[in-house]
């Protein structure tokens, strides 16, 4: 890159190839600067925002930095945070997944239930919650598949066909922790690193992470999944199988929903049939915040992590100021816009 | 030099059977007819021109012969053997190798995941077999090799990601991807339409030198001085049907344009 324009246009230069010359002004600005750094590391600005909010929130509320409060933070971030795995998958490949709160659920109750009433054994139990996840995975990949439907309009069928069939399943009746094996709710047990408590909840989520940021960056299956949500159809002629890699997509991301369900068990302390469905939507938020392309084929898993970080601590440092709960959802509104409008922004590199 | 009806050198046509032949293609969309019984034959170690106007059904030709789409009707021989390509992939499999009129590249990936798409190279040991982990060292520094190889200077740095390049830049990404990795035929839809003149010629000397290995190439093209230099023979495609296949020695670039335009036969 040039640093002509920093000196400004020389008055003296030839005035002749003036197109050339905006085009090579254009790409040297400080602002388009910024612009290409942000287009080759999408997870840059979510990680500043980060940064920012986490000392903002601790010059505000001296109970910010509190061991107790990061705990809660983590603790909060972990559900979302997994099934944001999910949909960052999803998102790559420029769908979306409206269902995997209602998948999570119905694999909670799977899990209690079976637990609990069918005297399943607690290791089989967790099984079948994952069997639960693959099966809806592998149901909204056919359907993509297949039937060639738009994703959203796919997931938000089953999202609601989930729901039913879980009030059928479960007859809507909660099952309390202390009725569950321990190794079900272990998710919710803590152990403390420098005087932090830390869930094994939380633990697994970051374990996710990072298996799942190897696969994505590191496999040709990963790669193979950003050329699929980049360009479909040079993809398929480039030799993919577009759909084999979106059936896996779907399928994968029922298994990380799953684990979700585990994580979910042990946070509550119980299964319930009626919370968690509208989890959907923190998951986009925070894929979308985290720097995620919903065109598809641009983004990171790690930036889902920093877009589920950032939701949890504006919540809980907007809350910690004294502020309203309207003011939180009022914040994480505007940094959905924000986050998109940076997206669009940042795509204008693309010539 | 005496010709055969489809403008086989005489003595050419019994001595080789093609690397490729397909007949009688159909290809329809909806009530688009883009071909229309199309037949062509490639022989070893040619360059075979395609020609014909807009719509001609040039594209739809290469698309059936290499996986893209799937021809309603007719077959193909490769090699002696009847083969039918349900996908790309499939086509890539059996060492046909094509450049796209529409490129085909994945703009957010770089240039040498580009060159690597679908055929990615695995670390050796543990890292490869147990955790899939790619190479990406070595396929970076194989592709910086192969594009030298191939002369294809425009590109220098293959870490660039492909949407940062110009239109001819990209062509080239797709040029080079199909002489590496073409082992029996190589297929190039309009490859030197965004290129420069030196670009233009290096993409020419290229489809020689493929001859040179007894690689055998179809090139579609619409730059007539160009089809008349390289190609040994020229198919020329007229509303979805073969109209004539000629050479540079039996035709000229004019009597090419009347048989395209329907003015003339051959
Ligand atoms: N996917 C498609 N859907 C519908 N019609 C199509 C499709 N692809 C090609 N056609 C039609 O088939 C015919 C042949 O098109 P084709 O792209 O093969 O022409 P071409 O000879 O490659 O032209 P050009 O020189 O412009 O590239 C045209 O009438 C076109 O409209
Ligand atoms: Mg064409």
């Amino acid at each position: 890159m040039s640093n002509a324009t920093q000196t400004g246009p020389n008055p003296t230069a030839e005035r002749k190839p003036v197109d050339l010359a905006a085009e090579f002004l254009d790409r040297s600005t400080p602002l388009s600067r910024v612009r290409n750094a942000l287009h080759r590391y999408p997870a840059l600005s979510p990680a500043l925002v980060l940064v920012i909010a986490v000392i903002v929130f601790g010059i505000i509320s001296p109970r910010f930095f509190l061991a107790n409060n990061l705990s809660l933070i983590t603790q909060q971030v972990a559900v979302v945070g997994t099934l944001a795995i999910a949909q960052t998958l999803i998102i790559l490949t420029a769908g979306i997944d409206l269902s995997v709160g209602a998948m999570m659920v119905m694999a909670t109750m799977v899990i209690a239930q079976t637990a609990t009433q069918n005297n399943v054994p607690a290791p089989l139990a967790l099984l079948l919650g994952l069997v639960v996840g693959l099966a809806a995975g592998t149901l909204n990949g056919l359907l993509v598949t297949r039937l060639k439907l738009p994703p959203f309009i796919v997931t938000l069928g089953t999202l609601n066909i989930f729901v039913a069939l879980n009030l059928l399943y479960s007859h809507s009746a909660s099952v309390v922790g202390q009725d569950l094996p321990n190794l079900i709710t272990a998710t919710g047990n803590t152990f403390k690193i420098g005087g932090i408590g830390i869930t094994y909840g939380v633990v697994t989520m970051l374990i996710l992470y990072v298996i799942m940021a190897f696969i994505m960056s590191k496999t040709a299956w990963g790669r193979h999944v950003y050329a699929v949500g980049d360009d479909k159809e040079s993809a398929r002629l480039a030799g993919i199988r577009v759909n084999r890699v979106l059936l896996s997509v779907y399928i994968a991301a029922g298994a990380i929903v799953a684990v979700a369900a585990w994580i979910q068990i042990g946070r509550a302390d119980a299964a319930s049939p009626n919370a968690g469905v509208d989890l959907n939507l923190d998951s986009i938020t925070a894929v979308v915040i985290g720097g995620t392309s919903l065109f598809g084929g641009r983004g990171t898993i790690w930036g889902s992590l920093l877009g589920a970080l950032i939701v949890g601590i504006f919540r809980n440092g907007l809350a910690l100021a004294g502020l309203d709960v309207l003011y939180q959802t009022l914040a994480v509104g505007v940094l959905i816009i924000v986050a998109v409008a940076l997206d669009q922004w940042i795509r204008k590199v693309r010539k | 030099m005496t010709l055969t009806s489809h403008g086989i050198p005489a003595g050419r046509s019994t001595a080789a059977e093609p690397t490729l032949r397909a007949t009688g293609l159909v290809k329809t969309y909806g009530r688009v007819v883009g071909l229309d019984g199309v037949d062509l034959e490639l022989f070893p170690g040619e360059v075979l021109a395609v020609i014909g106007d807009n719509g001609a059904g040039k594209s739809t030709l290469i698309k059936c012969i290499t996986g893209a789409e799937v021809p309603d009707e007719g077959h193909l021989n490769l090699q002696g053997n009847d083969v039918q390509f349900k996908r790309p992939q499939d086509a890539k499999l059996a060492g046909i190798e094509t450049v796209y009129q529409s490129l085909a590249v994945s703009p957010a990936l770089d240039i040498a995941s580009n060159l690597y798409l679908g055929r990615e190279l695995r670390k050796a040991g543990i890292l490869g077999s147990l955790f899939r982990m790619m190479d990406t060292k070595l396929m970076r520094a194989n592709s910086k090799s192969e594009l030298d190889r191939l002369g294809i200077s425009t590109l220098q740095d293959v870490t660039v990601p492909v949407e940062n390049l110009s239109g001819g830049q990209r062509q080239a990404v797709a040029v080079a991807r199909a002489a590496a990795f073409g082992s029996k035929v190589v297929v190039l839809d309009e490859p030197t339409a965004a290129l420069g003149v030196r670009e233009s010629n290096q993409v020419l000397d290229l489809i020689k030198r493929l001859r040179e290995e007894g690689i055998p190439v179809i090139l579609v093209s619409h730059n007539m001085p160009q089809v008349f230099d390289v190609a040994d023979r020229i198919h020329i495609q007229r509303l979805g049907k073969r109209a004539a296949v000629i050479t540079p020695q039996s035709h000229s670039m004019t009597d090419a344009v009347a048989i395209m335009t329907g003015a003339a036969t051959s």
